[in-house]
């Protein structure tokens, strides 16, 4: 007698069914983010009909009518709403480029004088970090501004921290060397040198990996890249000659002027977002592990290559990722230049949204532009970040 | 037979450098090396170039108590100002005989605070105490039974505010937060789609367009008729934005799960929600403890930013009593007292999640 295995079909519904339920899951939560952005555009356009606001870019091409503090570019009130636009935007390139680079300085030193075996130097750096870090940035921001507008003296009592440099409540000017065509071609100069440098770095590689030999590519790049320029500048007869800023009547003149919302902008960035990455560095600097310094020392390898090839190669790759978004978190903090008057990209956008009414289209402009810079970063961090990771085989 | 080495002369050798006490510390501390002697050197003449006159400007010199700022103008520090604006800053525009209520309502906070900070508590009893609180502070701010006269909310500014801002911020993001990670890590196409897309449209904008997008396009969003005040639409952008980065720590929480658990999950015959709910999620939260910390304290520092829409927390309050004619020129004593308000609490809560860190760490390392 076999045992009759009977198989029932099994017969479930088709909601047991996962795939099946996936899809009406998807269709009903697809429908309900149609219905409720449907809803509320809706709302909006009824409620801006309602409130006779036009709707649409064309005001970019009328006449904007504001003025603008600093600018980058040629600007005038009786320039279109676009080129406004375009005003705001570079200046938040500005500050946001410079910020990026002063605050990696900054947090960079920070980070190593953390782990610094002289006590003095890591408690100093961990104040630094410990304090400045735990401040909201737009209070530090209120406070450099006020420090520069109400603290510092008017022009004629003007502070001189370095000679020819002032620090008064009309901001910050500092000495420029005038122009001169020396310049030019110090710059080509330097290029020259780049370019030279990086062609023999792969000569001497190849060179390396067929001989065994070494050349001193640091030395010799250091040499051109410096050199060259300095070569120039000393044929040349040395042109030295300064812009000074001079006090005529109420204020300087000449030199490169600063203005306080500008400089409370970039000290309150640079300050703040370098205490985060000072801790980036410091963690990206801990995560070798010390097993890798001796194998290095095993080799023989002096410290400045130990470092060089064996530490920070490991600690660049810890370090990149948090580091792209402290560079895209300082981007996106620059917006707070509209609390102190900085004529940045949001403080424009706002002063046309004042004037027009049409928050819809300044506020997608604004975060389009956001967005963009944010992608592009993080675009060309990860093309590094590609280049210094771990390859694996 | 004579011992050879009896007969030498020893070389007298000097004491060995001390290696400990004083002198000892200062030389493995300060003086290992010249150039660590020089970077000493550097960093006392700083403190002694600094240190001095901002000790003279902040305690010897300054002024404690003033009628107004020019009777105070000399060289230290105006602190009779912080006297004066006490009550205004902490409390704001809140009616000043019912001041007592903002103030316990601060208290019933900070006892909230510091009760979660116990891990004894963590659990189903610290979301009850917690509703408990904010129906105690709801009723304590707004008022309108138990015989307390009604106050708008319009009213409330200063710490209360913010505190407000930042905990119902928190408390509302955080299982918002839940569901956009869920949703990223979904297999359902549609579901990840949306959920990637509204995590990286918030990550990629500042706080200040989502707070300008509440403040000026909530109101457009809304049928005719309806209406949300100041402080609800500043509340609304900072749990929106909060949630997009709060999910981001929880989904670094989802991804350190080993699969053997979910599938354990499902041989058990557990369903999608009981499977997160049971076994995904409490071991996901608990791996992401110490980042969400401090995610918490950006949350919080991110609330001073609810002053450029035009409302009063503690910084805005501080702007506040600047604009007083009486009190000109007293900005940087303002901003000191508000970060040193700023930093104690920042500072307390990123030491708590560094000590919560060495915790789990320790058991992980075991």
């Amino acid at each position: 007698m076999a045992t009759e295995i009977i198989r029932r079909p099994t017969r479930s519904s088709p909601w047991r069914n996962p795939a099946i339920r996936g899809i009406v899951f998807q269709v009903l939560f697809v429908a309900a983010v149609l219905a409720l952005g449907s809803f509320l555009v809706h709302n909006t356009v009824v409620n801006l009909r309602r409130q006779n606001i036009a709707s649409g870019f064309g005001f970019l091409d009328r006449e904007a009518a504001f003025g603008i503090g600093e600018s980058l570019i040629a600007y005038s009130p009786a320039d279109t709403y676009a080129r406004a636009f375009l005003v705001g935007l570079l200046n938040t390139l500005y500050v946001a480029g410079l910020g990026i680079v002063l605050a990696t300085i900054l947090g960079t030193v920070m980070g190593i004088a953390r782990l610094s075996r002289n006590w003095l130097i890591s408690k100093l750096a961990q104040t630094y970090v410990e304090t400045f870090r735990n401040i909201p940035l737009l209070l530090q921001l209120f406070f450099w501004w006020g420090l520069l507008r109400e603290s510092a003296p008017q022009p004629r009592q003007a502070w001189e921290p370095l000679p020819d440099v002032f620090v008064s409540n009309r901001g910050i000017v500092f000495p420029v060397p005038s122009p001169d065509p020396v310049y030019g071609w110090m710059a080509l100069g330097l290029g020259v040198g780049v370019v030279a440098t990086i062609g023999i770095a792969r000569w001497a590689r190849q060179r390396q990996a067929r001989t065994g030999q070494q050349f001193p590519t640091g030395w010799v790049g250091l040499g051109l890249i410096l050199g060259l320029p300095l070569v120039v500048f000393l044929v040349s007869g040395a042109p030295l000659a300064l812009d000074r800023p001079e006090l005529k009547g109420f204020n300087f003149l000449g030199g490169h002027a600063v203005s306080p919302e500008f400089a409370a902008l970039l000290l309150g960035l640079v300050i703040y977002t370098g205490t985060f990455i000072a801790e980036i560095v410091r963690a990206g600097i801990l995560a070798v592990s010390w097993g890798q310094s001796e194998a290095a020392m095993a080799l023989g390898l002096k410290p400045g290559r130990r470092m060089r090839l064996i530490v920070l190669p490991q600690a660049l790759r810890v370090i990149i990722p948090p580091m792209t978004s402290q560079y895209l978190s300082l981007t996106k903090s620059s917006s707070l230049a509209v609390a102190i008057g900085y004529p940045d990209l949001v403080s424009v956008a706002n002063t046309a949204i004042n004037q027009t009414g049409q928050a819809v289209e300044g506020i997608t402009m604004i975060m389009a532009v956001y967005l963009t810079i944010s992608l592009i970063i993080s675009a060309l961090m990860n093309i590094y970040n590609r280049a210094v990771a771990l390859v694996e085989r | 037979m004579t011992d050879v080495t009896q007969d030498l002369p020893l070389a007298i050798e000097p004491p060995p450098p001390a290696t400990s006490g004083l002198v000892g510390w200062l030389r493995a501390n300060l003086f290992s090396s010249v150039f660590n002697s020089i970077l000493t050197l550097l960093a006392a003449a700083f403190l002694a170039v600094t240190l001095p006159p901002v000790i003279r400007w902040a305690l010897v010199d300054a002024v404690w108590s003033a009628p107004n700022s020019r009777a105070c103008r000399g060289a230290g520090a105006c602190w009779a100002f912080i006297h004066e604006k006490f009550r205004f800053i902490l409390f704001g525009t809140y009616p000043y005989e019912q001041h007592w209520r903002p103030f316990v309502a601060v208290l019933i906070f900070l006892a909230l605070i510091l009760a979660s900070c116990d891990r004894r508590l963590w659990g189903r009893r610290l979301v009850l105490l917690w509703l408990a609180g904010l129906v105690a502070v709801g009723v304590l701010m707004w008022g309108g039974i138990f015989g307390l006269s009604y106050v708008g909310n319009e009213l409330w500014s200063g710490l209360p505010l913010t505190l407000i801002l930042a905990v119902v911020g928190i408390a509302f993001a955080f299982p918002l937060a839940i569901l956009l990670a869920l949703g990223r890590r979904s297999r359902l196409p549609a579901v990840r789609t949306i959920c990637v897309a509204y995590i990286e449209l918030i990550r990629g904008v500042p706080l200040i367009t989502v707070l300008f997008m509440a403040s000026v396009m909530l109101p457009l969003f809304l049928p005719s008729g309806v209406t949300i005040d100041k402080l609800l639409r500043a509340q609304v952008a900072l749990i929106l934005f909060a949630a997009a980065y709060l999910a981001e720590v929880v989904r670094g929480g989802l991804q350190a799960i080993p699969r053997g658990q979910i599938e354990a999950a499902d041989a058990l015959g557990l369903g999608y929600w009981r499977r997160t709910r049971l076994i995904v999620l409490p071991q996901a939260l608990a791996l992401v403890i110490p980042p969400l910390v401090n995610t918490f304290i950006g949350t919080f520092k991110d609330t001073t930013l609810v002053i450029i829409i035009g409302l009063f927390d503690l910084l805005g309050t501080i702007n506040a009593s600047l604009n007083d004619a009486n009190w000109r020129g007293t900005s940087v004593e303002a901003y000191v007292f508000a970060a040193a308000f700023y930093f104690c609490f920042c500072f307390f809560m990123s030491r708590y999640s560094q000590m919560l860190e060495r915790e789990f760490n320790k058991g992980r390392r075991r």
